[in-house]
C-alpha cells in the first residue's frame, strides 16, 4: 500500500503535502503491520485520559497555515502548528479563537486543540472548540487522507464528521488539517473582581445572564467574582458603570486557562467538574474554583473518581480527572447504550483499532 | 412554494425517486401485518392508510416529488415512538421521519413500501426555564413558538429560518436549520444544549446534557443535521439568550452586484459582526417590493440589509462605521429604518422572497449553495451565464454574511422540458459552488433532491466513511433510506451521465 496516488479530482482541492504524505505513510504501515499508534503532538495534554499503549505518530512535523483570509474569517491549519503561533498570526490581523483554547506554556498544537476540545474561560458565551470547527482533513482508519467540511461558514451536505473530531481524543482518526472560523477581538475590555458571598456570586450571575450585559468570564475564587467584560466602548463602559468593584489586571484570565493561579499548585490530583450552569454551591471534598459562571468547577481533591462521578451525576453533570495515574477512568462512564453506540462507531470508523485506543474509556 | 406537481413519467425520467437498482434493495413490508400488530400494541396511535388521508403527506417543500406512503403514524407521546420503533426495528420496516413538512429537499418525501413519522403532534413545550436560559421542547414544536414562549423573559432562540412560523424544532435540527442572523448566532448546532434520540430499535439516548459539554464522543454535533437517518429526536433542549437591547438594520442600495459583494467583505474587515447581513439582486428585489411593498429601491441592482443589534451604544457606533464602510464602497444610497416597525417591513421583504418569487413564476427551485464570499463576482457571473444559456430567469437571495446563496430559478412547469433545464441550471450552480470550494448546501440539506450533488463533493471513500457512521447507528439501513448519502452505484451512474455530456470525467469509475 503505498499513500502515493490519493485523490485529488475535486476542482481546487490540495494535494498532499510532504509532511502530511509522511502520516499517512506511517497510517498504512501501521495498518500494515496493526500497530496501534499513540498520535500526538507536544504531548501537552498527557495529564488527561488513559494511557495509550502504542507506537508514537508526531503531528509536529506537519506545520504552518494554509489559508488565512481575515476577511472570509477562515483560517486553515495543519494540525501539528503550535497554537501560539496560530494565534499570534490571527492577533495580526486584529482576529482571535473566541473559544479561547488554553496553550499549556506555548506547547500545545492546533490538532491537540481539536482533539482535546479544551476551551477557556469564554466558553459560555462564545461557544467551544467545537463549535468554531469548519472543516477537517483526516487520515482515516482504513489510511485514507479524506476532506469533510470546508472552509465555507455554512455546510450541511453529509455528517458534521468536522465537529464530531472535535474532542474525540483522536480515536476517531487523525487530523491533519483544521479549518476554523475566525471573529474580530472585541473593540473593548474590562476586568474587574468583586468581595461577595458565592451563593450571591451565582444568583448576580443568573440575573445578568438574562440580560444584555457583555460579560464574557465569570470566576469565583478566594471570597471574589472575578469578572471580564467585552463589546463595544459603550456597553462596556455602561456595565463596567453599574456592576463596580475593583479593578483586575486582564493576566489573571491567562493564568487561570492555564492553569498557573496558586489554586492550581495544590499537590492534590485536579478534576473537572461541568454542571447546568445553575448548580448551586457545592459541598466538596476538596478545594474549588469556580469557572464558566459555575457551569464549570476545579476541584483539587484525593476523594475517589466514583465518588466525584457520582456526586457530578446527582447533579445532572460529570467530571473528569485531569492527572495521569489517578484512576482508570478518567472521563465518567458512559451509559450501557451510549457505550455501544460509541464502540460500534470506533469500530466502523477505526476497524482495526489502531488510533489511541482506549485513551477516553477501557475497549474503546 | 416550490415546483407544481408533475406526472411521474418526467420525474422517473430525471432519476431523483427511490430506485432499487441504484440506492439499494429495501425490505419487503407485510402492510396488513404491520397494521395489525401497530393497532393490537398502540390502540392509541393514529394510523392513516387510506389512500385520500395519505394524500397531504406525500411530498414536503420540495412538491415536485411526491410518493404515498405505505402508512403514516402520528405519535402523541415518546413512548408510543419507541414502541412503535421497536415494532418496526423487528419487522425490518423503513422508517422516514417528517417534522412539519417544509424541508426544501426532499429529506421527508415518503417511500412506498416505509411508514412515514409524522411527530407534528409532540408539540409541547416542556420547559422555559429563564434563569438558566434555555428551553425543552417536544420535536413537533414550531421554530418561532420557542422564542414566544421566551419573549416574557425578554429571551428568545436564535436561530431564525424564514419559515419559523411552520417549521418544527425536530426538523432544524435534523436539517441543522440556519437563519438571517446565523454569523452572529450561529446555526441550530451552535444551539442546543440536550436532544434525545429514540434509536432505530427503539431506545431512548440521550445526547448532550444540561451542563455545556458531555462525556464521550460530541454524537449530538453528529446527529445535528443527520437528516433523521441516525435516530428520531424526540426531544430538545435549546439555549436562549437575552433580547438585544435594540437593532437597526441599514439598507444599502447598489448599482452592481460586484460592488455590494466587495461591501459585504469591508464591513467585516472593519471589525465588524453584523446580527444579520443579506443581499438581494434586482430581480428579487422586484419581486419582494411589488408583494411586500418594503420600501425597496427597485432600479438598484442590488441591495444590502445589515442588521446591527446590541447594547444602545454601541449600536450606535457601529452604523456609523458601517455607513461610512458602505459609502466608501460605492453605495448608490444609504437608508435606515426609522424604527421598528420599518425595521420589521425591511426584512418581511428579504423573508418572503421566496414566496415572493413564486409570483411573479408559475414554479421556481430554490438553490442552497455556499460559498467563501470573495469568489462572489465569478459565481454570480457563472450563474448570469447559466441563466443566459438555459434560458430560465434566476433571483438571487443571499445570505452575504456567511456565503450562503440561494438562486431561485424561474420556470414554468407546464412547459415541456423546462423543469429537466431547471433541474440542470440547478446542478451546475451547485458543480460551481463546489468547484470555488463551497458546499452544495449550507441549510436545505442534501435529502433526496441533491443526492446526485453529493458525488461531485465528496470522493468514493468520503461516501463510504459517511456509510460507516450510518452503518454505526442504523446497520440495516431503516431510518430515511435513499436519503442524504448517495451510493457508490448512483455516483457510477452519475458520473457516467456526465461523461455522457462530455463535461466531468470521474477516473474513478473504473472501481465498479
Ligand atoms: C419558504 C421557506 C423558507 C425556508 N427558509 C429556510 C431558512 O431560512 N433556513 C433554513 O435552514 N431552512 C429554511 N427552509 C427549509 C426548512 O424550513 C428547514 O429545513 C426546516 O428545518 C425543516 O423543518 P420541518 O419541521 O419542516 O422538517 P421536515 O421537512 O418535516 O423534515 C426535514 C428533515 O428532517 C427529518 N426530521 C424531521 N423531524 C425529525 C425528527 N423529529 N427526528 C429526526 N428527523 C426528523 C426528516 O426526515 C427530513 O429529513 C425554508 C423552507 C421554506 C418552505
Amino acid at each position: 500500500m503505498s499513500a502515493q496516488h490519493e485523490h485529488a479530482h475535486r476542482p481546487g482541492e490540495r494535494a498532499a503535502s510532504a509532511s502530511e504524505q509522511q502520516l499517512q505513510q506511517q497510517v498504512l504501515d501501521a495498518l500494515h503491520s496493526n500497530t496501534p499508534l499513540a498520535i500526538q503532538g507536544a504531548n501537552s495534554k498527557a495529564f488527561l485520559g488513559r494511557p495509550v499503549d502504542g507506537q508514537v505518530l508526531d503531528t509536529r512535523g506537519h506545520s504552518g497555515i494554509v489559508n488565512y483570509d481575515p476577511t472570509e474569517l477562515v483560517v486553515t491549519v495543519r494540525s501539528g502548528t503550535p497554537l501560539v503561533e496560530l494565534l499570534a498570526a490571527l492577533d495580526d490581523q486584529g482576529q482571535t479563537l473566541t473559544c479561547e483554547p488554553p496553550t499549556f506554556n506555548g506547547q500545545a498544537t492546533v490538532g491537540g486543540m481539536i482533539a482535546a476540545g479544551l476551551s477557556g474561560p469564554r466558553r459560555p458565551w462564545s461557544g467551544a472548540v467545537r463549535d468554531l470547527v469548519l472543516g477537517t482533513r483526516v487520515i482515516t482508519g482504513h489510511g485514507k487522507l479524506l476532506r469533510f467540511g470546508g472552509e465555507v461558514m455554512k455546510n450541511v451536505a453529509g455528517y458534521d464528521l468536522s465537529r464530531l473530531m472535535a474532542a474525540s481524543f483522536g480515536q476517531l482518526g487523525v487530523i491533519t488539517e483544521v479549518s476554523m472560523k475566525v471573529l474580530p477581538k472585541p473593540v473593548s475590555s474590562h476586568h474587574l473582581r468583586l468581595e461577595l458571598p458565592v451563593e450571591r456570586a451565582l444568583l448576580k450571575l443568573a440575573e445578568w445572564g438574562q440580560q444584555p450585559i457583555p460579560i464574557t468570564a465569570a470566576s469565583y475564587l478566594d471570597g471574589h467574582l472575578h469578572l471580564r467584560l467585552e463589546g463595544g466602548v459603550g456597553s462596556v463602559r455602561s456595565a463596567a458603570d453599574r456592576i463596580g468593584g475593583e479593578e483586575l489586571d486582564a493576566g489573571f484570565w491567562t493564568q487561570l486557562n492555564e492553569q498557573q493561579l496558586d489554586f492550581f499548585q495544590d499537590p492534590r490530583p485536579l478534576w473537572r467538574l461541568s454542571l447546568p450552569p445553575l448548580t448551586a454551591e457545592l459541598e466538596l471534598p476538596g478545594a474549588s474554583l469556580l469557572d464558566w459562571a459555575g457551569a464549570q468547577r476545579w476541584l483539587k481533591s484525593d476523594a475517589a473518581a466514583e465518588e466525584l462521578q457520582a456526586l457530578a451525576s446527582r447533579h445532572g453533570g460529570h467530571a473528569t480527572c485531569y492527572r495521569a495515574g489517578v484512576t482508570d477512568s478518567p472521563f465518567q462512564p458512559l451509559t450501557p447504550l451510549l457505550q455501544r453506540y460509541h464502540r460500534q462507531l470506533k469500530k466502523q470508523l477505526d476497524p482495526q483499532g489502531l488510533f489511541n485506543p482506549g485513551r477516553m474509556y477501557p475497549g474503546l | 412554494m416550490g415546483p407544481k406537481t408533475i406526472d411521474n413519467k418526467q420525474v422517473i425520467s430525471v432519476n431523483l425517486l427511490y430506485d432499487e437498482k441504484l440506492d439499494g434493495p429495501l425490505p419487503p413490508v407485510d402492510k396488513a401485518g404491520l397494521i395489525n400488530e401497530l393497532r393490537q400494541t398502540l390502540p392509541d396511535l393514529e394510523l392513516l392508510h387510506e389512500r385520500e388521508d395519505l394524500q397531504p403527506y406525500e411530498c414536503d417543500g420540495l412538491s415536485a416529488y411526491r410518493v404515498m406512503p405505505l402508512l403514516v403514524v402520528m405519535p402523541e407521546t415518546v413512548e408510543q415512538i419507541e414502541t412503535f420503533m421497536k415494532i418496526c426495528h423487528q419487522r425490518q420496516v423503513p422508517v422516514v421521519a417528517r417534522g412539519a413538512g417544509t424541508g426544501l429537499s426532499g429529506g421527508a418525501l415518503p417511500l412506498e413500501g416505509g411508514v412515514l413519522l409524522v411527530l407534528a403532534r409532540l408539540k409541547n413545550i416542556l420547559e422555559v426555564n429563564p434563569e438558566g436560559r434555555f428551553a425543552r421542547v417536544q420535536p413537533g414544536v414550531r421554530n418561532l413558538a420557542i422564542s414566544e414562549a421566551a419573549a416574557p423573559y425578554q429571551l428568545y432562540y436564535a436561530p431564525d429560518p424564514s419559515s419559523q412560523i411552520a417549521c418544527s424544532i425536530g426538523g432544524n435540527v435534523a436539517e441543522n436549520a440556519g437563519g438571517v442572523h446565523c454569523l452572529k448566532y450561529g446555526l441550530t448546532v451552535h444551539n442546543l444544549l440536550k436532544v434525545e434520540i429514540v434509536t432505530v430499535e427503539g431506545e431512548r439516548m440521550t445526547l448532550g446534557s444540561d451542563a455545556l459539554d458531555s462525556p464521550g464522543f460530541d454524537l449530538m454535533a453528529l446527529f445535528t443535521g443527520s437528516e433523521g437517518m441516525l435516530g428520531i429526536v424526540v426531544e430538545v433542549t435549546v439555549k436562549l439568550l437575552p433580547r438585544p437591547q435594540v437593532a437597526k438594520v441599514l439598507m444599502a442600495s447598489f448599482d452592481d452586484v460586484g460592488k455590494a459583494g466587495k461591501a459585504v467583505g469591508d464591513i467585516i474587515s472593519a471589525g465588524i459582526i453584523p446580527g444579520g447581513l443579506e443581499m438581494m439582486d434586482n430581480l428579487a428585489i422586484r419581486a419582494a417590493e411589488d408583494f411586500i411593498h418594503a420600501g425597496y429601491p427597485v432600479e438598484a441592482e442590488a441591495i444590502l440589509l445589515c442588521e446591527l443589534d446590541g447594547v444602545e451604544a454601541d449600536v450606535a457606533d457601529e452604523c456609523e462605521r458601517v455607513r461610512q464602510v458602505l459609502e466608501n464602497s460605492g453605495a448608490t444610497a444609504i437608508s435606515q429604518a426609522k424604527d421598528d416597525a420599518e425595521r420589521a417591513l425591511f426584512w418581511a421583504g428579504r423573508k418572503n422572497a421566496f414566496p415572493a418569487v413564486g409570483r411573479i413564476s408559475p414554479d421556481y427551485y430554490c438553490m442552497d449553495g455556499t460559498i467563501p464570499r470573495r469568489e462572489l463576482p465569478k459565481v454570480l457571473q457563472g450563474i448570469a451565464d447559466l441563466s443566459a444559456e438555459y434560458g430560465l430567469r434566476v433571483a438571487n437571495v443571499f445570505h452575504a454574511g456567511d456565503g450562503n446563496m440561494h438562486p431561485l430559478i424561474l420556470f414554468d412547469a407546464n412547459q415541456e422540458g423546462e423543469l429537466e433545464r431547471a433541474e440542470a441550471v440547478g446542478g451546475k450552480i451547485l458543480e460551481l459552488c463546489v468547484a470555488v470550494g463551497g458546499s452544495i448546501t449550507g441549510e436545505h440539506g442534501v435529502g433526496r433532491e441533491k443526492i446526485n450533488q453529493m458525488c461531485s463533493q465528496f470522493n468514493d471513500d468520503e461516501l463510504l466513511t459517511f456509510h460507516a457512521v450510518k452503518a454505526a447507528f442504523d446497520p440495516d439501513g431503516l431510518l430515511n433510506p435513499g436519503k442524504n448519502i448517495p451510493t457508490l452505484n448512483r455516483c457510477a451512474e452519475f458520473g457516467a451521465m456526465h461523461i455522457h455530456n462530455g463535461e466531468l470525467p470521474f477516473p474513478e469509475l473504473e472501481r465498479f
